[in-house]
């Protein structure tokens, strides 16, 4: 009974997804005030029917009703209680459902905190958000069904795939989803800019937040998967450049380019043709993440062929939003007026430049990513992108963009001073050039890439500090926005920081150990007192004992497992990580190797941590930003945006 | 005239860099692209003599054979109908297992072994990396095309 509900919840929602679409933009073309009226309460009925066929796929994996096929492939009576909640999104259909549900929560923070836009506006908005909705309801109903009865039913489930058995899968896939669906957002701004044909300062006030708030999630959610796939995949990675992985790269690296793009057409009125088109990319570079993990095309391009209906749903949707948005573009685009003047050398060329490179980035990783699918598809060669083509591009392509990034806010608008600026950053960059010079001697050994690295590193410390300081010395007041900018900068700093000194000074080994027997590694020795068995709720393990020391002296008992899941049989190695500020000792258990002798990899990885501090750094950033006060609904603006006063505001808030 | 000319150099230097990028990232990628072979493609000196390739199919059963340290074994990767012998240091994933599909990594030494750098297997039991599926289906194609061509003469 409460699938057949949730079902028909999402049927309900379709249909309103419909009116959505339709009525609220039709309403704000021919001013009609009642179509464009409905525009809110529909958006927060659809929230309230996706919520309810949410909450009834979640409640059939939470009560083990092995007759919904969804709970039998991905479920089991065994599996502890938040695994078979977060098992709801662990299907293809249930993450389909996850993005609706947060498509449907943006829809309703669109209508609730939009008190301070005009009217037709918000229609235009929610009006695009209802059609994206539509597309991927449609598609739920039409190709993935969730909640599709298997009669009779099955005794118990397949399980859940070990792998996805962690807190990260409770709450990764959530904040991922949640950043890309929250470029809708940014994209139904935009949509609704083309359509009115205003596009101006003030919209792109209102539509900062919202952009910055998606990047958040989105930085977070690459973030947790990335901390993930450190210490649940087990063997130390951090980064793979793995398809699955880039898919959520791209829209973050359009999405960064598209909030300084957004500052600078809310700032100086420019831009906003490119802002647009960001928005834009995005979005569709959003979907496209979202369609490339979730088709299958991954796994084989044949996968995709042989369940033709939701290839062909996928690729007409992809090609619908991206091919008419695109066109909207050119046919639009060109009316809207050009900004403000600005000289070549100007914090708007700057970041004209760094918005430049890192598409240029997102292009390099999208090559590498698509063209073998491409490949495959065409002629059935197959060939594989691995990581050295990624970190060979990589650091050369967003070097500058980190040059650039650490010198912008120095910069004036409209026309930098460049003598001054060099008079203020020579001091700093002797500093940062010795200082990266030596600090890897510190460590033992030189290398140019680690000093190149630290060069970046400390770069935008200086250049962040430097701004500082020149907002104190100026006695200006250091608004939140500015405090969020420096602080997401100096997050990109101590990334930086932790990338250049894991990949530079990290450890590895693998050994065979008898019990009693160590193996030393980076300083530290490794003892192994054997390994005993231990069962867990759902599965059989494993359990090496490492006594870990430093001169003598005791660091760390570390309990590395090898667990065999009773339902799948899937071995998985469930690494030890000892934490630490400035390094994380890692061991994982290989095989046993006879006489209570088992394989090992040892790893020691000098400030990984501070790759996902960098991280956690710029999402924090990101919300200081957003915070900023001049974008509360209520809040009056009276005052000139600062060095604004050649920016054209065509309206006032309503 | 003097802002035109300005503009102009932007655009130009714009262009320029795009153009230089784009070089460097197609050059990156030309010089990174691993290719696939199967063990039929390998034994028909299809595969380069030098450099990395993939070598994927299935580990033949009872080829696993683990040397005296524990850490380097050696294994057979078959499509059923070549057979190429693998050697590799170190721990293997956890989805390894004989009779399964399995890629692997690395280059071919002057003994005809390959000596494999990386072992890849992917996070699901029942899943067959597509480049060991497909080298097993297309040695099954040449044989099936074999016996039906053979008897007709």
């Amino acid at each position: 009974m409460i699938p057949e509900l949730g079902h028909f919840a999402l049927i309900l929602a379709l249909a309103l997804a419909l009116v959505q679409a339709v009525l609220p933009i039709l309403g704000a073309a021919r001013g009609i005030p009642a179509f464009v009226a409905v525009a809110r309460p529909v958006a927060q009925g659809q929230f309230v029917f996706v919520a309810a066929a949410f909450a009834a796929l979640a409640w059939s994996f939470y009560s083990n009703d092995f007759t919904v096929l969804n709970v039998v492939n991905n479920s089991n009576s065994s599996l502890p209680v938040q695994y078979r909640i977060a098992a709801t999104w662990g299907s293809h259909e249930g993450s389909l459902l996850l993005w609706v549900l947060m498509l449907s929560v943006w829809m309703v923070a669109v209508s609730v905190f939009s008190k301070s836009l005009p009217d037709d506006m918000v229609a235009r908005i929610l009006g695009v958000m209802g059609l994206i909705s539509v597309g991927f309801l449609a598609f739920l109903l039409f190709t993935s069904n969730p909640f599709e009865r298997l009669l009779p039913a099955a005794p118990d489930g397949r399980d859940l795939n070990p792998l996805l058995q962690d807190p990260g899968m409770v709450i990764h896939p959530p904040m991922l989803y949640m950043g890309y669906v929250g470029f809708s957002v940014a994209f139904a701004f935009a949509i609704a800019a083309l359509l009115d044909g205003r596009l101006d300062a003030t919209w792109a006030r209102w539509s900062r937040p919202w952009t910055t708030a998606a990047w958040i999630f989105l930085t977070l959610g690459i973030m947790l998967g990335s901390g993930w796939a450190y210490y649940e995949l087990g063997w130390g990675g951090w980064w793979f450049w793995d398809p699955v992985e880039n898919a959520s790269f791209m829209p973050w690296l359009a999405g960064t380019a598209l909030i300084h793009s957004l500052a600078v057409t809310e700032k100086r009125g420019a831009f906003k043709a490119w802002t647009v088109l960001l928005a834009i990319l995005a979005f569709s570079l959003s979907l496209l993440g979202t369609f490339l993990v979730r088709s299958g095309v991954l796994t084989s391009v044949h996968a995709f062929a042989t369940d033709p209906r939701r290839g062909v749903f996928i690729l007409c949707f992809l090609a619908l939003v991206i091919g008419g948005s695109l066109s909207l573009y050119a046919w639009r685009g060109k009316k809207v007026a050009p900004g403000a003047r600005f000289e070549l050398f100007s914090r708007e060329s700057m970041l004209l430049a760094n918005s430049m490179l890192l598409l240029v980035a997102c292009a390099a990783v999208m090559l590498g990513t698509l063209y073998p699918l491409f490949l495959d598809a065409l002629t059935g060669q197959k060939i594989s992108v691995g990581p050295p083509y990624f970190e060979l591009v990589f650091p050369i392509l967003l070097a500058p963009a980190i040059l650039l990034a650490s010198l912008g806010p120095l910069v004036a608008w409209r026309k930098g001073n460049g003598a001054e600026l060099a008079r203020r950053m020579r001091l700093p960059a002797m500093l940062v050039l010795v200082f990266s010079l030596f600090v890897p001697l510190f460590f033992g050994r030189w290398a140019l890439l680690t000093t190149l690295g630290l060069f970046l590193a400390f770069w935008i410390f200086a250049g962040t500090i430097s701004a500082l300081l020149l907002r104190l010395k100026a006695g200006t007041k250091i608004n939140s926005a500015f405090a969020g900018m420096l602080l997401a900068h100096a997050g990109i700093g101590v990334f930086i920081l932790g990338v250049t000194l894991v990949k530079s000074y990290e450890a590895e080994t693998d050994v065979r150990l008898a019990p009693g027997e160590s193996a030393e590694l980076g300083g530290y020795l490794f003892k192994f007192e054997g390994a005993n068995d231990v069962a867990g709720p759902n599965y059989q393990a494993a359990r090496g004992v490492f006594v870990v020391t430093k001169d003598g002296q005791p660091v760390a008992r570390m309990q590395p497992e090898k667990r065999i899941y009773r339902v799948q049989k899937n071995a998985m190695t469930e690494a030890a990580i000892n934490s630490g500020v400035t390094r994380d000792l890692y061991v994982s258990l290989g095989e046993p190797a006879g006489n209570g002798a088992w394989t090992a990899r040892l790893q020691v990885k000098p400030f990984v941590d501070w790759i996902w501090g960098g991280c956690l750094l710029m999402a924090l950033g990101g919300l200081l930003a957003a915070a900023d006060r001049r974008y509360r609904a209520g809040v009056r603006r009276r005052e000139v945006p600062e060095a604004a006063e050649e920016t054209v505001i065509h309206r006032e808030p309503a | 005239m003097k802002s035109r000319h300005q503009r102009l150099i932007a655009v130009v230097a714009g262009v320029a860099l795009i153009a230089v990028a784009a070089a460097l990232v197609l050059n990156a990628f030309r010089g990174n692209v691993v290719f696939f072979f199967s063990p039929s493609e390998v034994a028909a000196n299809q595969a380069p003599q030098k450099g990395d390739f993939r070598l994927g199919g299935m580990v033949e059963k009872g080829s696993l054979k683990r040397g005296a340290d524990g850490l380097t074994v050696q294994f057979v990767v078959t499509d059923t109908a070549k057979s190429i012998p693998v050697v590799y240091k170190g721990i293997l994933p956890d989805l390894f297992k004989e009779g399964k599909g399995v890629v692997t990594q690395g280059s071919l030494g002057a003994d005809g072994v390959f000596h494999a750098s990386q072992v890849l297997a992917k996070h699901d039991e029942n899943y067959m990396p597509p480049e060991a599926a497909h080298a097993l289906s297309k040695a099954q194609a040449e044989k099936a095309a074999e016996s039906l061509v053979v008897p007709a003469r």
